[in-house]
This record gives structure tokens, C-alpha cells and sequence, in this order.
């Protein structure tokens, strides 16, 4: 199946679940509510004409002048189909959504480091703790009101 | 009655011959037999993606460079290609096998590199000496290109820095000629030997599903028996045009993933041979002057291309609202960039996603239950780069 | 007094010696931060020997090592090990400094990079680049040799 035929399969088999859909500059890309996350993500990896098994990417956005400044994105590829699919969810300062580790174990570090940079915390995650900066690190680097060079006594 | 078992806890520390670079590893041992394996990274996080978003289009290229920073071009490779699916630009066909030439030319140098060290962890160091030697040739066509070794930064949006400077396909034919040569070479001090056999053979397993549930892409990925390549299945910059094999193991372990890269040697050679006999003339970079720098000599006799290359320059130039994922198959698996634009000339979001990263989480599923020793060899053949990991 | 001077031939003597043995045996450690770890070690392989200044000996332990090459970015999560690492090398030891990031921060001026290994630790030789040619840490080694030449027992016990 190629992305548009991916797209419209999506589209349509998910309407409850999705809030936008778009295919973005040649990525489907779809917009879901936290809530319903971890049910679309099971549905496109167990659909077995999308059969989406190869976690790419796990990142956040940061839109600080927004309600729920964090767009969290995900970007999953298909060996089956050789196309990759991009689902973004919206989450506020200090919120905290489903961990897809159970779904692709590869998402463990990739979602502690969205932790470590942000501050979205992940429920059910197997080992939520900082990767990058140090333990008792008290800032989240990424977020748009740190500084570059970061403060003094840190 | 149940006695609980007492861990002895060992610090694979940042400083190490076999780490590759800053990476720590907690191991927790009973005996010789790993218990549990915790890596510590971050050693080297120097905030290139904080360190993007106050930078310009143009001046990020030079950081893509030192992140994998064994194979250089293949990264500033994916920088670019995503700036241009964003901005909607084509380059022209000789800038896209000059491109291939260069990534392929990266790919044989981060595998020579990686040779030498997974050899010289293992005990072999002769082989570090003959590997050094080739990759010294392949420096040397890089410094004619750039005028710099290790990150060239030759590969800019739009097309290249400048076109082959002259003396450069005469050299790299050279090199092709003799390369096929010397993997051979490689092959006999190592393929049939009972030691490298006795240390890679069987050890760090993971099956073919354990691999794409744990987001493994690269040789990793087809030494378990995956053929999976992203040139092959997401082609860019022309690499439809080329003829080449995609070689994969079928036990999943670190002799495996030795012959995979062996193999993708000589097939990136052959991809070479082929660039060399099908390199078309014309212009190297796209006709777009918002974006690409004018030619040397225009700036040095025509005031406007001197103003135009001067903005440029300095204030980097401007790019449409949106945002875009594009990756390349790197050495090590897919490399690739997520840039999110509000139109300005900074990136508002430059996500670098590594493929290492993700190879390196599944090293505690790898070697549970292996030996000590048996953590080199693994950490070698998973083949990692702390630039490119915690960037 | 006719002692003293001849005891300034004695120790001057001494120091020629002593400095020509350190000086002739410098032996690095493996201590690879970032890319310029690469270019230290092209400068260890065939094409530009290292071993003539007999520095072919990395030592892995900084206990049996003098000479701590620094090659790449200093990171904040990384600047205790390295101290702990300067501090279990024996008198006498030297600092190369090398490469952009090691001699002030290089293009990295952001949160988590030191800016300059010399905010930690005193470095002898300063090799700029990024990174720089393995002829340039030969070159740091030789500028490292003459500096030696000129010490006296009495700065390194």
C-alpha cells in the first residue's frame, strides 16, 4: 500500500479516535487526543496490511504561547510498505500521557528523553528517569524559556 | 532456603579502550556472567538541538557534521535533503552522484574505523594499522574537496560547496581499483581465524522480530536476518540508479554483523565504480538564488552577487512555514532530521534522531546472561558513536 | 662558592638527564572525548608515527600514564571523571589541550560544555583546529619536548 492508500485506510477506519488529518509534505500525518493514543497506536501496528513496526522517532514541540504547549510527535515506519506515518498528540505543561513501550520496546529511551528535555512524564513507563543530564538535573533544557548557555549554577 | 544473591557491581567507566568514546556501563555481575547491564550516556551532550534553533539554516550544517562523526557527509547528507523537501528544491543530477559518491566514500571510512576498533577491542591490532592506511587515502580526497579531513561540510543546501576540484575522479579511481584488494585483505586475517570465531560466533544474539521491536535499523538490523535498507526502500538523491546488493546475516550475532559490513564494503565499492562511470556534467547547484550562494567569480566582479552573497551570509536566508522528516541510511543505520520552520531563518525545531540511540537501549536485552568479555565484543559490533547518540 | 658551583654541574646534569628520559618517553593515555579522538588516533597509526617520540604506548590506566591528551568537548556530567582522572596520574604530567572545544568550549557555548579544559585542569600545550591535523598534535608533542627540556628537578619532584 502506498501513503495515500494508507491515509485513506486510517482516515477512515479511525474516525473516533483521530482530531486532524493531513498528509503533510508526503507523511500522512494525524493529530490525536492523549487519551486515545495508545488504541491508535495498537490499531496501526496490528492492522496487518499497515503493520507500522519500526519505531523512527519519539519528540516533543514546544509552543509555549499555547494552552497545551507540548506537541509531542511520533514518527513510525513500515519495512512492509516502506512508508512512514506521523502522529502527534497535545499535552500541557507538567502533563503526562501512555507510554508506548509495551507496544514498541524501543521507545524506552526515546521517551526518557523527551522526559529528560521537556518534562512530559509517561505513565507505565518501565524506568522513567533522566538520560542525558545529569539525575538531580533541575531544569528541562528544550523547553523555549531556558537559556543556551543555561544558569549559573546548574 | 533461599539465599539472595549478592551482585558484584562494576563501573565500565567513561574513560575505557573499548567504549568507543564517553559511554558508561553499570554492569552487574555474578561472577563472569552479567546479571545486568545499565549504559550512562550523556557524557557528551553538547545541546545541538538547543544549539540549532539559534542558529541559522546554513550555519547548522557545520554541527550536523560532528555528530556521527566517522562518516561526516552521510550526515550533512540528511541535513540537507531535509532543508530542501522543506523549501521544495531539486538538485541538479550531478550534484546528486557527487552526493552519492561522498556518502559512500563516509560509509567505507566509518566501517574501516569500525573494523579497526572492533578489532583492536578483540585483540587483533594489526588490523588497525591497514585500516588507518586506506582511510588515510579517503581524507586525503576530502581535504581536496574542503580543505578539511574529518567534517568536511562539502555537502550545502542545494547542491555542493563547489564542483570536484581536479586531480579528484583520477584519485578515486585509484582507490576503487585497489579496494576490492584489500577487504580481501581484511578477510583472510580475520573470516576463517579460530579466535575471532571463538569470541564473535554465538555471542550478542537478537532474533529478526526482538531487532524491529526494539527500532533497530542498520547492519544491526541485517545481521539478524532483515534485508532492510533505507537506499533501497526510500531512495534518495538518485540512488534508484544504482545497482547493489544488500547483504544479510541469518544468525543475529557478532560474526554475522562482521560479514554484513564486510560485504557492505564491497558493495559501496561497486556503488563507487558505477558513480564514477556515470557522472554527468553541468551545474552542481540548484538555480534558486534565494538559498544557494552565487559563483566565486561573479562575487568577486558583480557588486549584486557580492550584496547577494553577503546576506545571505550573515542574515541566512528565509524558508517556508511547515515541517518535514527525511533520513539517510548512515553506516550505522538511519540517520535522520525532523525541522520544524515558522518561517524565519532559524529552525523553530531541529530533532536529530540517531540511530544509534536507539541500537544502544537494546544492549541490556543483548547481553543479559553473557559474559563479561562478550560485552566488548557486543558493544564493538552494535557499532556506536557518542557523538551521534547524545549529540 | 666553589661548593655550590659545583654542585650546579651536578644538578644541571642531572636535569639534563632526567628531562631527556621524560621527554623521550611520554606516554598518553586513552582518553577520547569526541572527534578529535579520531584524528589522535590516525596520529598513532602508520602514516604519522607517533611512536618516534616514543608515545606509542596508550596506557588505558592513568596510574602508569603522563601525558593526558584531551582531545574533544568537555561536558559538565563528564568534568568529575576527568579530575578524578588528572588526579591519579602521577608527577610528572602534562596536558594537551587539543582541538577547538577542548581549548575554550570550540562552537559549543551552550548548558552542559565547559568552556576550555583549562577551567579544570593546567594545560601545557594548546593545539587549535577543529580538529586539527595529526601533524598538528606532532607538533604539539615536539613544543611539548622543548618545553620539558628547559625544567628543573626542582618544579617536579
Amino acid at each position: 500500500m502506498n501513503s495515500k492508500e494508507i491515509f485513506e485506510t486510517i482516515k477512515s477506519d479511525c474516525k473516533s479516535l483521530i482530531t486532524e488529518a493531513f498528509m503533510g509534505i508526503d507523511i500522512p500525518t494525524f493529530v490525536v487526543e492523549p487519551d486515545s493514543l495508545l488504541e491508535f497506536m495498537k490499531y496501526i501496528k496490528k492492522m496487518p496490511q499497515l503493520s507500522f513496526d519500526l519505531i523512527a522517532d519519539i519528540t516533543a514541540v514546544d509552543y509555549p504561547n499555547r494552552a497545551k504547549r507540548f506537541e509531542l510527535v511520533y514518527h513510525i515506519f513500515s519495512i512492509k510498505n516502506a512508508v512512514r506515518i506521523r502522529v502527534k498528540t497535545k499535552v500541557e505543561d507538567g502533563g503526562s500521557v501512555e507510554s508506548v513501550t509495551s507496544i514498541w520496546r524501543g521507545a524506552e529511551w526515546l521517551e526518557r528523553e523527551v522526559f529528560d528535555m521537556f518534562g512530559v512524564t509517561f505513565k507505565n513507563h518501565p524506568d522513567l528517569r533522566r538520560i542525558l543530564m545529569n539525575e538531580d538535573y533541575k531544569y528541562h533544557p528544550l523547553k523555549k524559556e531556558f537559556p543556551l548557555q543555561g544558569y549559573e549554577e546548574s | 532456603m533461599a539465599e539472595e544473591k549478592k551482585y558484584m557491581t562494576l563501573s565500565m567507566g567513561p574513560q575505557h579502550p573499548a567504549t568507543h568514546g564517553v559511554l558508561r556501563v553499570i554492569l552487574e555481575l555474578d561472577g563472569e556472567v552479567v546479571h545486568k547491564a545499565i549504559p550512562v550516556i550523556g557524557h557528551l551532550h553538547r545541546g545541538v538541538e538547543k544549539l540549532g534553533e539559534a542558529r541559522t539554516y546554513l550555519q547548522n550544517i557545520v554541527f550536523s557534521d560532528r555528530l556521527d562523526y566517522t562518516s561526516a557527509m552521510n550526515n550533512n547528507l540528511a541535513y540537507c535533503l531535509t532543508v530542501e523537501k522543506l523549501c521544495g528544491v531539486e538538485v541538479p543530477d550531478r550534484a546528486k552522484v557527487i552526493r552519492v559518491i561522498m556518502a559512500e566514500l563516509s560509509r567505507i571510512a566509518a566501517h574501516l574505523i569500525w573494523l579497526a576498533t572492533h578489532a583492536l577491542d578483540i585483540g587483533a591490532m594489526t588490523l588497525y594499522f591497514y585500516c588507518f592506511r586506506e582511510r588515510e587515502e579517503i581524507l586525503d580526497m576530502f581535504e581536496m574537496t574542503s580543505g578539511q579531513r574529518l567534517t568536511p561540510s562539502y555537502i550545502r543546501i542545494g547542491g555542493l560547496m563547489n564542483d570536484l576540484p581536479e586531480g579528484f575522479l583520477e584519485r578515486l579511481k585509484k582507490f576503487v581499483d585497489n579496494f576490492d584488494a584489500h577487504v580481501d585483505e581484511y578477510e583472510t586475517l580475520l573470516t576463517k581465524n579460530p579466535i575471532w570465531i571463538a569470541r564473535t560466533k554465538g555471542v550478542g544474539y537478537i532474533s529478526a522480530e526482538d531487532a524491529i521491536n526494539w527500532g533497530i535499523t542498520g547492519p544491526v538490523l541485517r545481521g539478524s536476518g532483515v534485508k532492510f535498507d533505507f537506499r533501497k526502500a526510500t531512495p534518495y538523491s538518485g540512488y534508484e540508479n544504482f545497482e547493489f546488493d544488500i547483504p544479510t546475516g541469518t544468525h543475529g550475532d557478532c560474526y554475522d554483523r562482521y560479514l554484513v559490513r564486510l560485504e557492505e564494503l564491497r558493495q559501496s565499492n561497486r556503488i563507487l565504480k558505477q558513480a564514477i562511470k556515470m557522472l554527468p556534467s553541468g551545474p552542481v547547484n540548484a538555480d534558486v538564488p534565494q538559498l544557494v550562494f552565487p559563483e566565486k567569480e561573479k562575487v568577486l566582479n558583480n557588486i549584486e552577487s557580492l550584496i547577494m552573497q553577503f546576506k545571505l551570509a550573515s542574515g541566512g536566508f528565509t524558508v517556508p512555514k511547515g515541517e518535514v522528516y527525511a533520513s539517510v541510511e548512515n553506516a550505522k543505520g538511519e540517520f535522520g532530521y525532523y525541522i520544524v520552520s515558522d518561517g524565519s531563518s532559524n529552525p523553530y525545531r531541529m530533532r536529530i534522531k540517531s540511530s544509534c540511540f536507539i541500537n544502544l537501549s537494546a544492549l541490556p536485552f543483548i547481553v543479559k546472561g553473557s559474559m563479561v568479555a562478550d560485552v566488548v565484543a557486543v558493544i564493538g559490533s552494535i557499532d556506536i558513536v557518542l557523538g551521534e547518540i547524545d549529540r | 662558592m666553589g661548593i655550590e658551583s659545583h654542585l650546579g654541574i651536578i644538578t644541571t646534569s642531572l636535569d639534563k638527564i632526567v628531562n631527556w628520559g621524560r621527554k623521550n618517553s611520554l606516554w598518553p593515555m586513552t582518553f577520547g572525548l569526541a572527534c578529535c579522538a579520531l584524528e589522535m588516533m590516525v596520529a598513532a597509526s602508520a602514516r604519522h608515527d607517533i611512536s618516534r617520540f616514543g608515545a606509542e604506548v596508550f596506557r588505558g590506566s592513568p596510574r602508569q600514564a603522563d601525558l593526558l591528551i584531551v582531545p574533544g568537548t568537555l561536558t559538565k556530567k563528564m568534568l568529575p571523571y576527568v579530575l578524578r582522572l588528572y588526579n591519579q596520574m602521577p608527577e610528572p604530567k602534562w596536558v594537551i589541550a587539543y582541538g577547538a572545544c577542548a581549548c575554550s568550549g570550540g562552537i559549543f557555548n551552550t548548558y552542559n560544555v565547559v568552556q576550555g579544559v583549562d577551567k579544570v585542569i593546567p594545560v601545557d600545550v594548546y593545539v587549535a583546529g577543529c580538529p586539527p591535523k595529526p601533524e598538528a598534535l606532532l607538533r604539539a608533542i615536539v613544543m611539548l619536548r622543548k618545553k620539558i627540556e628547559k625544567e628543573t628537578l626542582k618544579d617536579r619532584v
